[in-house]
């Protein structure tokens, strides 16, 4: 259901500012904090850091911040090259990896909250049990029913460039969490991410699950949420379409039918 | 993190509207959506109109005098521009389902273009009306 409020525990407050190192090159950064122990309501703290003694990306900041400054800061990172995933977060109000933002591509202070309409866990670390048990749906691996080939399941060129666009997705849930229709009826409906990676199956040329696995889409919420509103493709970290790839979806189940 | 059913932390829900950037695109999702509500209220106004003309001529003089009132006009503005714009947004969704129009890009192009055509084709049915009238 639409909820525009926020419920009273998760009301954001204005919380501490802490003291600016020494620099002439500062930049604030606004982060939404909260911890499971204390009791209190999120809030917002405010860190300044130097640019001339930081690194490029929004990552590179907030790492020097735990560093430095706040240990008690919290967030998920890996790879620090957008290829795990692992730090997606709202940023200057949209999703995307902190790893590959660029704090010179936000003007004034960074503000930077968790990923939208997510239980908190603490701090940036949003709960992904239910993206992940809702991946786990569409039995994201090669279904055969032909005998196993001696070596490898062959592919044409032509059938191979049909997941170019969709194989790349690392999971990040940027797109997922970006849009309103997820945000309503995230428990029921698969969302953005999940449908693009359920369409990467449906297409692959060896997969043999194709009609089983339209069977599985074919209802008013896991699929037909979605409203084109194209959130996801513009916050796409990794430049992929996955609205695109629903509608691929829908026509599939369209074509099936005439 | 202790998950005991006595001493769990009930974990706030991160911000989403209140956050996230304000966007042309999904503004127009939005509008298409309170366009269609409107529509709703409007085809009863219709239907009210229709019955007035069935009851008779008396009770038509009331409500045409209440429709063509300037508030009924300023009404009927905004009703045709939702209609309009609602049916300009419905071919958008046309297209978007053949699986073409999906470019970044081209979806600013059919944002701006949509609220574009829905106000120029309003204020063209207005002025036909009022030639003909």
């Amino acid at each position: 259901m639409v909820e525009i409020n926020l419920p009273k525990n998760s009301v954001v407050g204005e919380g501490k500012k802490w003291p600016a190192p020494q620099g002439s090159n500062l930049k604030e950064f606004r982060v939404y904090r909260w911890n499971p122990d204390d009791g209190k309501n999120p809030h917002v703290d405010t860190y300044s850091v130097d640019l001339d003694k930081c690194g490029p990306m929004v990552l590179d900041a907030i790492i020097k911040i735990k560093d430095e400054i706040d240990p008690s800061l919290t967030f998920r990172r890996s790879c620090r090259e957008g290829i795990c995933g692992s730090c997606a977060m709202n940023i200057d109000g949209t999703n995307t990896l902190a790893c590959t933002k660029a704090i010179e591509d936000v003007k004034g202070p960074v503000k930077i909250y968790p990923l939208p309409h997510m239980e908190v866990v603490k701090d940036l670390v949003p709960d992904l049990t239910n993206f992940y048990a809702q991946h786990r749906s569409i039995e994201p691996w090669l279904q055969t029913k032909t005998p196993e080939p001696e070596r490898e399941w062959l592919q044409s060129h032509d059938d191979r460039e049909k997941i170019d666009g969709l194989y790349e997705c690392i999971l990040c849930a940027c797109c997922s969490t970006s849009c309103p229709s997820y945000w309503w009826n995230g428990d029921r409906y698969l969302g953005p991410a999940i449908l693009l990676q359920a369409y990467r199956w449906l297409i692959d040329s060896r997969d043999e699950a194709t009609g089983e696995r339209l069977d599985n889409l074919e209802d008013p919420f896991r699929l037909y949420r979605c409203h084109t509103i194209m959130n996801c493709a513009k916050a796409c970290p990794k430049g992929l379409n996955p609205a695109k790839a629903i509608t691929k979806i829908k026509k599939m189940l369209a074509e099936r039918k005439v | 993190m202790s998950t005991t059913p006595q001493n769990k932390v009930q974990r706030p829900l991160s911000p989403h509207l209140q956050i996230y950037k304000p966007m042309l695109t999904m503004t127009m999702s939005i509008v298409h959506r309170i366009t269609g509500i409107i529509l709703f209220f409007a085809t009863l106004l219709l239907t009210w109109w229709l019955i007035a003309a069935a009851a008779g001529p008396e009770y038509f003089v009331y409500v045409e005098g209440l429709l063509t009132s300037i508030i009924g006009r300023l009404f009927l503005f905004g009703a045709t521009w939702a209609l309009l714009h609602h049916a300009v947004g419905g071919l958008k969704h046309l297209l978007w389902d053949t699986g073409r129009g999906f470019d970044l890009k081209f979806i600013e192009v059919l944002a701006k273009g949509s609220l574009i055509t829905s106000i120029v084709l309003t204020f063209i049915v207005w002025a036909i009306a009022y030639g003909v009238r």
